[in-house]
C-alpha cells in the first residue's frame, strides 16, 4: 500500500506555507462534511435532552402542552421528591438492575458458548451461524408474541408439552405470575415467574450479539499461541482458560457495558410481554406510563433523567478502567 | 515435550468429552433460535379451534392447512381486514427514506471522521456516544411533547427524522471503520490530479465502499422496520400511518385469534430474514470490524 501510483506530495521545509494551509483547508472540510451529522444529532438528542431535564423540574401534565412555552415558568423539586420518597421507584429500580444485569450475563454466557461451539469450521457452518443471528435480527414485535404465545396458558406449546408429558398439574401462567415456586429434591423454592422469562427472553433474543463479536475476536486470535499450548500438553479447557479467555476479556468487557445499557434502555421486550406487570415493571416502562397513563411530564422525565444519571455513572467507570487501555503508558 | 498420554487421562476425556458434546451444542443452540420461527409459520396457518384443541402438535396435518389467517390480516379494514397491505407500505417507505437519508449525512460525517483533522474531532464521538447514552424513552418525552404542540406528531416525514438521528451514530462508526481501509495513497493520486475534495469522494472513495455503504443502508432498513417505540407514541393515534410493528403489536388490542398474530407476525419477519440472509456477511463484517483487534 505504501507504493503510491503518483508520488503523494511530500512535506518539505521549504513548503511550510502550503502545508499550513493544506491543514486550514483540511480542517474546513472536515468541519463541514460533519457538520450536517452534528446538527441533527444537536438537534434531535442534545437539545431534547436538555429540555427533558428542564421538563424534570416542572409540575406539567399533558394536557397544558398546547399553551406551553417553550421553556416553561416554574421550576421545583416536586418530581424527584414524589420519586425519591416512593418505594414504588425503588422497587422498579431494583426489578430493572435485576433485569439488566442477568439479561446482560446470560446473553454473553450463551454468546460464549455459541461462539467457542462454532469457532472450527464444519459442513454448514456458514448456514448454523447465519441462523444462530436470527433472534437478534428479527423485529421484536413479532419475536415477543411468538413467546406470548409459546407460553401461553391456554393454548401455547410449552404447557401443553407441561402438562402431557412432565406431569404438571396444571398450566404456569409464564407472563402473568409474579411468583411461584419450584420444587427441587423436594425442596421448594420461590421464583419470581416472570421477571424470569423476560429475563431469559432477553438473553435470548441478545445472545446472537455477544456471539457475532466473540466470533470475530476468536478468529483473530493467532493459531501459533493455541499449537504451542497443545504441543505442551494442555487440555482444551486448559486452553480456554489460559489462552483464549485472556485474549477475549477486552471484548466481554465492551460487550457487556454495551449490552447493560442496552437492557437498561429497553422497553419495547418488557411492554410488549408483560405490559411491565407481575413484578416486572422497570425504569423504562414506568416512563412510557407516567406519560401516556397518567399524563404527567414531568415524573416520567424525572425518571428518564434518574436513567440517564445511572448509565453516565457506568460510563465513566468504564472509561476509567478500560477506555485508555490502548494510550501509550 | 508433550508427556506420554495415558489412555484414561484428563487430555482424552475432555477431547473424547468434547467430541461428543459439540454437535450437541451446536444442535441446541440452533433449536432454539429457529424452532420459535418454526412455531410462528405454523401456527399462522393453522386453524384457531384446532390448536386450542392440540396445542403441542407441531406438525399439522397437511389437509388443516389454510391462507384464511392471511387473508384476515392483508385486507383492508373496508372489507373487515386489518389492512396490513397498506402498513407494509408504510413501513417500506418510511424504512427507504430512512436510509436514504441517514446514508446521505453519514457518508460526509464518516469520510470526515476518518480522513480530516479537523477542530473538535476528538469531541464528535463524544456527540455520537450519547445517542446510545440516552435511553429512547427520554428523547421521546421532548420530541413528543414538541411535535405534539407543533400539530405534526402522526405524520410519517417526523418519524424519519426521528430514525435518523437514531441511526446516524451506527452508520458513521461503520462506515468509517470501512474509509480506514481504504488506502489514503489513492485520494491523493486524485487530489494531485486536481480533484476537489467533493470530487475525491465521488469519484475514488464511493466507488471503493459501495460494499459497505449497502452493508450500513441494509442495517439503517433493518432497524427503522423493526423499531416500535417511537411509532407507538407518535402514530398510535393514527391507523392510516401505521408501521407493520405496530400494526402487530395492536392486534393484540382486540379479539384476535393467535393465528392471526402469528400471521401478522409472519408479514413483518420475513421481509427482514430475507433481507438478512441475502447480505449477512456483507453486514456482520462491517459491525465487527472494530472487534478483531480486541
Amino acid at each position: 500500500m505504501t507504493d503510491a501510483p503518483v508520488p503523494a506530495p511530500a512535506p518539505q521545509p521549504s513548503r511550510r506555507r502550503a502545508r499550513d494551509t493544506r491543514a486550514r483547508r483540511d480542517s474546513r472540510a472536515g468541519m463541514a462534511l460533519v457538520s450536517p451529522t452534528v446538527i441533527v444529532v444537536i438537534v434531535m438528542v442534545v437539545l431534547p435532552v436538555l429540555w427533558a431535564l428542564l421538563l424534570s423540574f416542572q409540575r406539567i401534565r399533558l394536557l397544558q402542552i398546547r399553551r406551553l412555552d417553550l421553556l416553561g415558568s416554574e421550576y421545583t423539586f416536586r418530581n424527584y421528591d414524589q420519586l425519591l420518597s416512593s418505594s414504588e421507584f425503588f422497587e422498579t429500580a431494583r426489578t430493572t438492575l435485576y433485569y439488566s444485569v442477568f439479561g446482560t450475563l446470560g446473553a454473553i454466557g450463551l454468546g460464549l458458548a455459541a461462539a467457542l461451539l462454532v469457532r472450527r469450521s464444519f459442513r454448514g457452518r456458514g448456514i448454523v451461524r447465519g441462523l444462530l443471528l436470527l433472534p437478534w435480527v428479527a423485529p421484536v414485535v413479532a419475536i415477543t408474541f411468538i413467546w406470548t404465545v409459546l407460553l401461553s396458558p391456554q393454548l401455547g406449546f410449552v404447557n401443553a408439552v407441561g402438562t402431557d408429558v412432565l406431569g404438571w398439574d396444571a398450566p404456569i401462567p409464564f407472563l402473568s405470575q409474579e411468583k411461584g415456586t419450584v420444587s427441587l429434591f423436594g425442596l421448594s423454592i420461590g421464583v419470581p415467574t416472570a421477571l424470569l422469562m423476560v429475563i431469559i427472553f432477553e438473553s435470548w433474543k441478545s445472545f446472537p450479539f455477544a456471539f457475532l463479536f466473540l466470533l470475530a475476536r476468536l478468529q483473530a486470535v493467532p493459531g501459533e499461541l493455541e499449537e504451542a499450548a497443545k504441543v505442551d500438553g494442555a487440555t482444551p479447557t486448559q486452553i480456554f482458560r489460559h489462552i483464549l479467555l485472556p485474549q477475549l476479556a477486552g471484548v466481554i468487557a465492551l460487550i457487556a457495558v454495551l449490552r447493560f445499557i442496552f437492557t437498561f434502555n429497553a422497553f419495547d421486550e418488557i411492554y410488549l410481554l408483560t405490559g411491565g406487570g407481575a413484578g416486572t415493571e422497570v425504569l423504562a416502562t414506568q416512563v412510557y406510563s407516567f406519560l401516556t397513563a397518567r399524563n404527567d411530564v414531568g415524573a416520567s422525565a424525572a425518571v428518564a433523567m434518574f436513567m440517564a444519571a445511572v448509565l453516565a455513572v457506568l460510563l465513566l467507570f468504564y472509561l476509567k478502567f478500560f477506555g485508555d487501555r490502548d494510550r501509550p503508558a | 515435550m508433550s508427556a506420554p498420554r495415558k489412555k484414561w487421562s484428563r487430555y482424552a476425556i475432555e477431547v473424547q468429552a468434547l467430541k461428543l458434546l459439540r454437535p450437541l451444542g451446536i444442535a441446541f443452540f440452533v433449536i432454539i433460535t429457529v424452532f420459535p420461527f418454526y412455531y410462528m409459520v405454523m401456527l399462522s396457518l393453522r386453524d384457531i379451534s384446532a390448536v386450542i384443541d392440540a396445542p403441542g402438535a407441531l406438525f399439522p396435518s397437511f389437509s388443516e392447512l389454510s391462507t384464511a389467517a392471511y387473508e384476515r390480516v392483508l385486507k383492508s379494514s373496508d372489507d373487515g381486514g386489518e389492512g396490513f397491505l397498506r402498513f407494509l407500505v408504510n413501513s417500506a417507505v418510511l424504512a427507504a427514506a430512512t436510509v436514504v437519508v441517514t446514508l446521505a449525512v453519514s457518508i460526509l460525517g464518516a469520510y470526515a471522521v476518518s480522513r480530516l483533522d479537523f477542530f473538535g474531532r476528538r469531541t464528535v464521538h463524544f456527540l455520537f456516544l450519547s445517542v446510545y447514552l440516552f435511553p429512547p424513552i427520554l428523547l421521546a418525552i421532548p420530541l413528543f411533547v414538541a411535535f405534539s404542540k407543533l400539530g405534526l406528531r402522526g405524520q410519517l416525514p417526523v418519524l424519519v427524522i426521528v430514525y435518523v438521528a437514531q441511526t446516524l451514530p451506527i452508520c458513521v462508526y461503520m462506515l468509517r471503520n470501512y474509509f480506514e481501509t481504504v488506502p489514503v495513497s489513492l485520494e491523493e493520486a486524485g487530489e494531485v490530479d486536481g480533484a476537489t475534495r467533493l470530487q475525491v469522494i465521488r469519484k475514488i472513495t464511493l466507488p471503493l465502499a459501495v460494499p459497505a455503504i449497502a452493508a450500513t443502508g441494509l442495517f439503517v432498513f433493518m432497524i427503522a422496520w423493526n423499531e416500535f417505540l417511537f411509532a407507538l407514541l407518535f402514530l398510535v393515534e393514527e391507523r392510516q400511518n401505521w408501521t407493520v410493528s405496530l400494526g402487530v403489536s395492536q392486534l393484540t388490542n382486540i379479539e384476535t385469534p393467535a393465528t392471526t398474530l402469528m400471521a401478522g407476525s409472519v408479514i413483518l419477519t420475513v421481509p427482514i430474514i430475507v433481507l438478512f440472509l441475502f447480505a449477512e456477511r456483507l453486514m456482520t463484517e462491517g459491525l465487527t470490524r472494530g472487534a478483531e483487534k480486541g
